[in-house]
């Protein structure tokens, strides 16, 4: 059966940034879930989704050793660190902003935890 | 360098300036460290270092130095460890002459204390000289440039501990780099065996962070655990000659180690996996492979290394001016329409009565602040803090952000809370490149 969930039901994720780069890195806990990572966190879903925040161009670099994804964004954080009026400026808590996208699921083996 | 054995194993004490110290004690106390690594400065603290050391009676180097040599240089002496810092920032020199008041006083006259120097490229960089980002020239920001340093390699470091430095203390050196040198003393890697040096440099980036390798950064209640938070402990990296190596930590200390810690860390702050651009090498991290031994013990190899690049990066660091930022809460019914009514009123007030002209933020903290630009956030909290951030050249536009924030409490909407506002000296930075030849070190043993 089919159903959606929040990627943070089956993923984890961690955010760093070089000046005004931001790249987040995601991993699924089960390797069965590493499609449904690469094929549905695209450069043009994260382009629809967050337009407004990211400025410039999206990749995700798929990492099949460790079953996870790096998405970086160009022109992500407003300017970065030292320039940013953001109070996140290192877009620490861009990684969450990720894990909050829902992603479509087979719900028969929805497992979180590897 | 001391325990000259097979494995050798080094600690992190740091992970970042304002990194704690008991760990760091704890991990030299009973890690049976070969060397112990304070990383201490990004592109932000070393602009800040610059500012400060032009200030009457500032200092150039980290502001904790003093506090964790004072508690650490007994220990690593005791234990023979040596200590390989950044925390020299702008001024190494200056903070390896404070290191050796400190040895004296602490009885450890004995230690060889060493500075490396050539990381500060001001004089290098001319109004002509080409950013990366943004694409224009150093005149062309048309703000006065505060400084600039060169990111230094391991080889900046390994002459120092041939030549038996128990202390080495940098400015900016690649924060792997500093991982990266006792591996290359210890193991007599050299400077173009390309694939060690991409071993060693995995090892560096998974060290660097401290706690992030460990458990902190990571734990998401109902998702992600971790075990005695406030007591993380900080990771022991044992090397082995053949490059591999394993992520560990003191068994006494909270956190964990295993694949998803380690994961994480593995490409935090990293773009193209396959091209990790250091001093020393390009490291290709794309087909690491992590092996969980279990108790907190995970083996990482099969990185790859190709040869350096020709140039280094420099951070340069430009004059900010005034950021100024203030803070009224409202809570309650309608705390959201009153905090929004306030935002109003503040641009109004800059706009008309003083005249404000520099880029200015609103956030409403509890609805949309971090995320605000998203603009989809739908809020129903009932604890809204009204923000305004504004950075300027100018001190009065600064303060009059702070003047009008305050005045909200008697002339703006009913409730308001809480007042803090607060002006700090802010830096810019930008990068730039270097050809390797144009930036020379040394490194200067500290006579008492």
């Amino acid at each position: 059966m089919k159903g959606r969930t929040s990627l943070r039901h089956i993923a984890h994720a961690r955010a760093g940034d070089k000046g005004n780069r931001s790249n987040v890195g995601v991993f699924v806990y089960e390797p069965k879930h590493y499609s449904i990572l690469i094929r549905q966190i695209t450069p043009e879903r994260l382009k629809s989704e967050f337009g407004n925040l990211v400025r410039g161009a999206v990749r995700c670099y798929p990492l099949p050793k460790v079953h996870g994804l790096n998405v970086v964004m160009d022109r992500a954080l407003e300017g970065g660190v030292n320039e940013s009026l953001n109070l996140d400026g290192h877009g620490k808590s861009w990684s969450f902003l990720i894990l909050d996208l829902e992603v479509e699921i087979n719900t028969d083996n929805l497992e979180t935890k590897e | 360098m001391p325990n000259h054995t097979d494995i050798l194993r080094i600690g992190t004490g740091a992970g970042f300036s304002s990194d704690r110290l008991d760990p760091a004690m704890e991990l030299v106390e009973h890690g049976s460290l070969d060397a112990i690594i304070f990383e201490c400065l990004g592109e932000r603290t070393l602009a800040f270092a610059h500012r400060d050391m032009q200030l009457a009676n500032g200092n150039g180097y980290n502001p904790l130095l003093v506090k964790r040599m004072n508690h650490l240089l007994p220990l690593c002496s005791r234990h023979n460890t040596c200590l390989i810092t950044n925390m020299g920032a702008a001024d190494p020199l200056a903070a390896a002459v404070r290191t050796s008041e400190i040895a004296a006083q602490c009885q450890l006259g004995h230690l060889n204390i060493a500075a490396v120097l050539g990381d500060d490229v001001t004089h290098l960089i001319t109004p002509d000289v080409e950013l990366i980002e943004p694409e224009c020239t150093v005149a062309q920001i048309g703000r006065p440039m505060i400084g600039a340093n060169a990111y230094l390699g391991s080889q900046s470091i390994t002459p120092a501990l041939t030549r038996g430095a128990d202390v080495v203390i940098t400015g900016r050196v690649a924060d792997p780099s500093l991982f990266l040198a006792p591996m290359q003393a210890h193991f007599g890697w050299s400077n173009h065996d390309w694939q060690q040096l991409a071993n060693g440099t995995v090892a560096g980036h998974l060290m660097e962070c401290a706690a992030q390798v460990t458990g902190g950064y990571f734990a998401d209640p109902g998702f992600k655990e971790v075990d005695e938070l406030a007591r993380v402990g900080f990771p022991i990296a044992e090397i082995s000659p053949d490059g591999s190596v394993v992520i560990t930590k003191l068994p006494t200390t909270g956190g964990r180690v295993d694949r998803q810690t380690v994961k994480e860390q593995l490409y935090y702050e990293v773009h193209d996996p396959s091209a990790y651009i250091t001093p020393d090498v390009i490291a290709d991290f794309s087909m690491v492979e992590l092996d969980d031994q279990g108790n907190d013990r995970v083996m990482v190899c099969g990185a790859k290394g190709r040869a350096r690049t020709e140039t280094l990066k420099v951070t340069v660091a430009f004059d900010g001016g005034h950021l100024a930022e203030a803070e009224v809460s409202y809570a309650g019914p309608g705390a959201l329409s009153r905090a929004q009514l306030a935002g109003e009123v503040i641009n109004q007030r800059l706009d008309s009565v003083h005249g404000s002209v520099s880029e200015r933020r609103i956030d409403l903290i509890g609805a949309a602040s971090l995320h605000a630009s998203a603009g989809k956030f739908s809020p129903d909290s009932k604890d809204i803090r009204l923000r305004c951030a504004l950075r300027t050249p100018d001190p009065e536009e600064a303060a009059n952000v702070l003047w009008e924030m305050e005045a909200l409490l008697c002339c703006g909407p009913a409730g308001g809370a809480g007042y803090r506002g607060h002006i700090t000296p802010s830096v810019l930075t930008y990068s730039a490149l270097l050809e390797r030849d144009r930036v020379k070190t040394t490194v200067e043993f500290i006579q008492i």
